[in-house]
């Protein structure tokens, strides 16, 4: 049965080339352009940490000290809250993080002077975050405490700097201060860069940075503010600093704080203490607002933040409202072929072909030319991915196809074209056979 | 031509116009909001930056220390003044399209409850103003005696210009010379309003803000250096860069250059839209590719139906019917089915606006482009149609006697 289906499907389709070819050709296009921002899109809405994500929390306060600031807290901390926070210990880790540049140099490595991305974090942002390491290892909570002049760096600065060769106990030269290399991290490319992300609110959809790379130096943060106490990134201010205050005592939110709660029970327990610290903050004067405290999960924070371009969405939906059109010119096209054979239909059924049997061979055919397109789509896809890839855009280097997708393409190929031949097939079958044979 | 037997034949290929018509409607939705998209893509990127950008670039140094600021600042503009072709050289804290926005809440009031909107300042030393080319349209242009040093990001109490897009936000209909505003304590003056400033990276703050702008007069500092504007002429610009870029590495070699950064604007600009001129690219192509099957579609259920009833026109034929007569009834019926496409497309054009508008910041569908993409739709119809009704009406008279 199932060979002569496939007999006859072929054969049909090779007796109209040109309509058959504009039919897989439409699927094909169709496939390709959906399936091409469909990658992208999944690629880029994945999970970041997919075996530790559900443990993982961002605890935010509203330090303004004045009562008529925004409604939602800010996206960072005040260097008190947070470090007020972090010391408590209340969570099963936590780390602490701030942004920064830092001129940088290596003794004996002949390359200009770079400005490096520096990271400044505590002790638990390695274990937590299951950071891979190529070399060595991260620091201890006592070099938090001792503001030991120890790094990591990342495999893309160590390849640049020692070629990829073990570089832990070389030297580094940030800015004035020497530090010694403990670890070299593997490659490690979480997508997108969860643990950075934050203001995507006021990105106007233009989130693709949150794709980049990681940081090329990671230091205790205590070292970092020893090394270059001006450093780093603010997020904003609620007020204006005076032109003597340092990022520790200046009105500014510059530091964020990740938290791994391993119970449901600890949520509950972390977000009581968060409301409790706030209580305590206001009561003391400092902030306006007790209420305005949040814990969201690592993927809640990454949908606050909408952290998928809106032009990778946008790309997705014209994909497919595109592929719909396709869909509707092939289902035309598929009733004018069934119909334009009801003679050859008709012969069949006065011969005792059952109506299920006549829509089988029909959805046959669809499903053949669905399977051709689907090819055809598969190649499209490549390509546009390799468009996708050399684009001007941080997750370029991520854009590959993976065995999901390659299924889903031709799953979608297929159903696709099931579904375009599903109503011409329905017609073709409910045909009488009587009326086709006498007008022959 | 009559309608009315066009419409009865059409009753009986239900199904198929139904599609046909579906396609259509569909095909009017998407183009008349991928059109809308595009224009609004094309605006932003012909917005205009109020500077001279052909005739300017930019060097952007940093990784030297705050104490170092002034001596730097006095290396470099006379190191990069003796550089050939090279017309003026100041200190500047951004330029447009390169990023590093300095952005501040303001309020038109000094106790901070009227707020006015999250503008960027720039902060410009002696020379920037003439350099990047501003126009005044109202006021004076900055003298000697206004260029203040920098306290916090911007000099405690200044006199500024406005782009005339925030002096019309924040004063509206009134004459905008020498209101006041504040950003907490710091304090300035509305002395000059210029025609056009675009923020370093416009767009951020929605497109309503793009020249939400501020210069303020500044005298380069410890707080105050790093980034220089380069003006020469558009014929030397890129070799003046040139020289400027390997210069620094005698006259600042404490300094790391910032590559990225230190451009000519005019390229930084066409980095800034890269991804937006690619979207527009991407939806330009979208809607040939949409029109190229829609059109297809056509020609394949059209050349079907004349097919079908090559019989029956040879009947009308032998009864009279000139081939005109055969050519319009084939046309008439695609104006129909594209007709009822486009009364059904243009609803879901608007709702799918009204989706657009949620999810993305997009204006509402101006009413004008409704009958524009019916006109591209009737006529795609048509074109695609007369390939088949050109066959339809070659069809001999002498059809009818057959049989088959």
């Amino acid at each position: 049965m199932f060979a002569y289906y496939l007999d006859l499907a072929a054969r049909s389709l090779k007796r109209n080339k040109v309509l058959t070819a504009l039919m897989v050709l439409a699927i094909a296009v169709g496939i390709g352009a959906s399936m091409t921002t469909l990658t992208v899109m999944h690629l880029l809405s994945c999970d970041p940490l997919p075996t530790r994500s559900g443990t993982l929390f961002f605890p935010q306060v509203d330090p303004n000290p004045y009562p008529d600031g925004p409604s939602l807290p800010y996206d960072m901390m005040d260097y008190r809250s947070a470090v007020d926070l972090w010391s408590a210990h209340r969570a099963d880790r936590q780390a602490l993080i701030a942004h920064g540049q830092l001129k940088l140099t290596a003794p004996q490595v002949n390359l200009p002077p770079l400005m490096a991305q520096v990271l400044s974090t505590t002790s638990e942002f390695f274990p937590m975050f299951d950071v891979p390491f190529r070399y060595g290892h991260g620091w201890s909570a006592q070099d938090d405490a001792s503001r030991a002049r120890v790094a990591v760096i990342s495999a893309d600065l160590n390849n640049k700097l020692f070629n990829g060769a073990d570089s832990v106990g070389r030297t580094l030269r940030l800015k004035d201060s020497d530090v010694r290399i403990v670890g070299v991290l593997d490659a490690w490319r979480p997508s997108p860069q969860f643990y950075d992300v934050a203001g995507g609110r006021f990105d106007d959809g233009q989130t693709g940075d949150f794709y980049g790379r990681t940081e090329d130096v990671f230091l205790p943060l205590n070292s970092s503010s020893d090394i270059n106490p001006v450093g780093f990134n603010f997020f904003t201010c609620w007020s204006m600093p005076q032109s003597d205050a340092t990022l520790q005592t200046s009105p500014c939110v510059w530091m964020t704080l990740w938290v791994q709660l391993d119970s449901p029970a600890k949520v509950r327990s972390y977000r009581q203490f968060v409301a409790d610290y706030a209580a305590l903050q206001k009561s003391a004067g400092r902030f306006a607002r007790a209420d305005n405290t949040q814990l969201r999960s690592l993927m809640g924070w990454l949908d606050f933040n909408h952290v998928v371009p809106s032009d990778v969405r946008l790309q997705m939906w014209v994909a497919f409202a595109f592929l719909l059109i396709c869909l509707f010119n092939t289902v035309g096209l598929l009733l004018a072929k069934f119909l334009r054979r009801s003679g050859e239909i008709g012969v069949r059924r006065a011969l005792g072909a059952s109506r299920a049997a006549i829509m089988a061979q029909c959805l046959f055919e669809a499903g053949l030319i669905g399977l051709l397109g689907g090819i055809g789509g598969l190649l499209l896809t490549l390509l546009g991915l390799w468009l996708v890839r050399r684009q001007p855009v941080a997750y370029a280097d991520l854009v590959h196809l993976d065995t999901a997708m390659f299924l889903a393409t031709f799953a979608l190929a297929i159903a696709a074209s099931l579904l375009a031949g599903l109503l011409p097939a329905i017609r073709a079958s409910r045909m009488a056979p009587g009326l086709q044979l006498k007008m022959t | 031509m009559q309608i009315r037997p066009v419409l009865s034949a059409l009753r009986k290929h239900r199904v198929a116009t139904v599609l046909i018509a579906m396609e259509i409607a569909l095909a009017c939705a998407v183009l008349c909001n991928a059109c809308f998209l595009i224009a609004n893509r094309v605006q932003q990127i012909r917005i205009h930056s109020g500077v001279d950008e052909r005739a300017l670039a930019a060097i952007k140094l940093t990784g030297f220390d705050e104490k170092d600021g002034v001596d730097l600042n006095a290396r470099v503009l006379s190191g990069l003044a003796t550089i050939p072709g090279m017309r003026s050289v100041s200190v500047i804290n951004a330029v447009p399209f390169g990023g590093s926005p300095n952005n501040a809440g303001i309020t038109t009031d000094a106790a901070g409850k009227q707020f006015a909107g999250v503008v960027n300042f720039y902060t410009g030393g002696p020379g920037s103003f003439t350099a990047l080319g501003l126009r005044l349209i109202a006021g004076r242009a900055p003298q000697d005696d206004d260029y203040q040093p920098v306290v916090h990001f911007v000099p405690d109490d200044a006199l500024v210009w406005v782009s005339q897009s925030l002096a019309e936000h924040a004063w509206p209909g009134v004459d905008p010379i020498g209101k006041e505003f504040w950003v907490g304590r710091p304090h300035f003056r509305v002395a000059g309003v210029v025609a056009n400033l675009a923020r370093p990276s416009p767009g951020e703050g929605g497109p309503s803000t793009i020249e939400w702008s501020v210069f303020v007069p500044s005298q380069p500092g410890a707080h105050f250096a790093g980034t220089y504007l380069l003006r020469a002429s558009p014929e030397e610009l890129s070799r003046v860069l040139r020289d400027a870029r390997a210069a620094i590495a005698k006259i600042a070699p404490d300094a790391v250059l910032e590559t990225a950064t230190s451009q000519s604007v005019a390229s930084l600009r066409e980095t800034f839209f890269q991804q937006d001129r690619t979207m527009a690219g991407i939806l330009l192509g979208v809607i040939a590719a949409m029109l190229l099957v829609t059109a297809l579609g056509i020609v394949g259920l059209a050349s079907f139906w004349v097919q079908q009833r090559r019989r029956q026109i040879g009947i009308r034929r032998a009864l009279g019917a000139t081939r005109g007569d055969i050519l319009g009834y084939f046309q008439t019926e695609n104006f129909l089915i594209v007709t009822f496409g486009i009364v059904l497309g243009m609803l879901l054009a608007f709702a799918l606006n009204l989706l657009l508008m949620t999810h993305y910041e997009l204006p509402r569908l101006p009413l004008y482009y409704l009958p524009i993409g019916a006109l591209i739709l009737w006529g795609l119809g048509q074109l695609a149609v007369l390939g088949p009704a050109l066959r339809a009406a070659a069809v001999p008279p002498v059809v009818a006697t057959r049989s088959v």
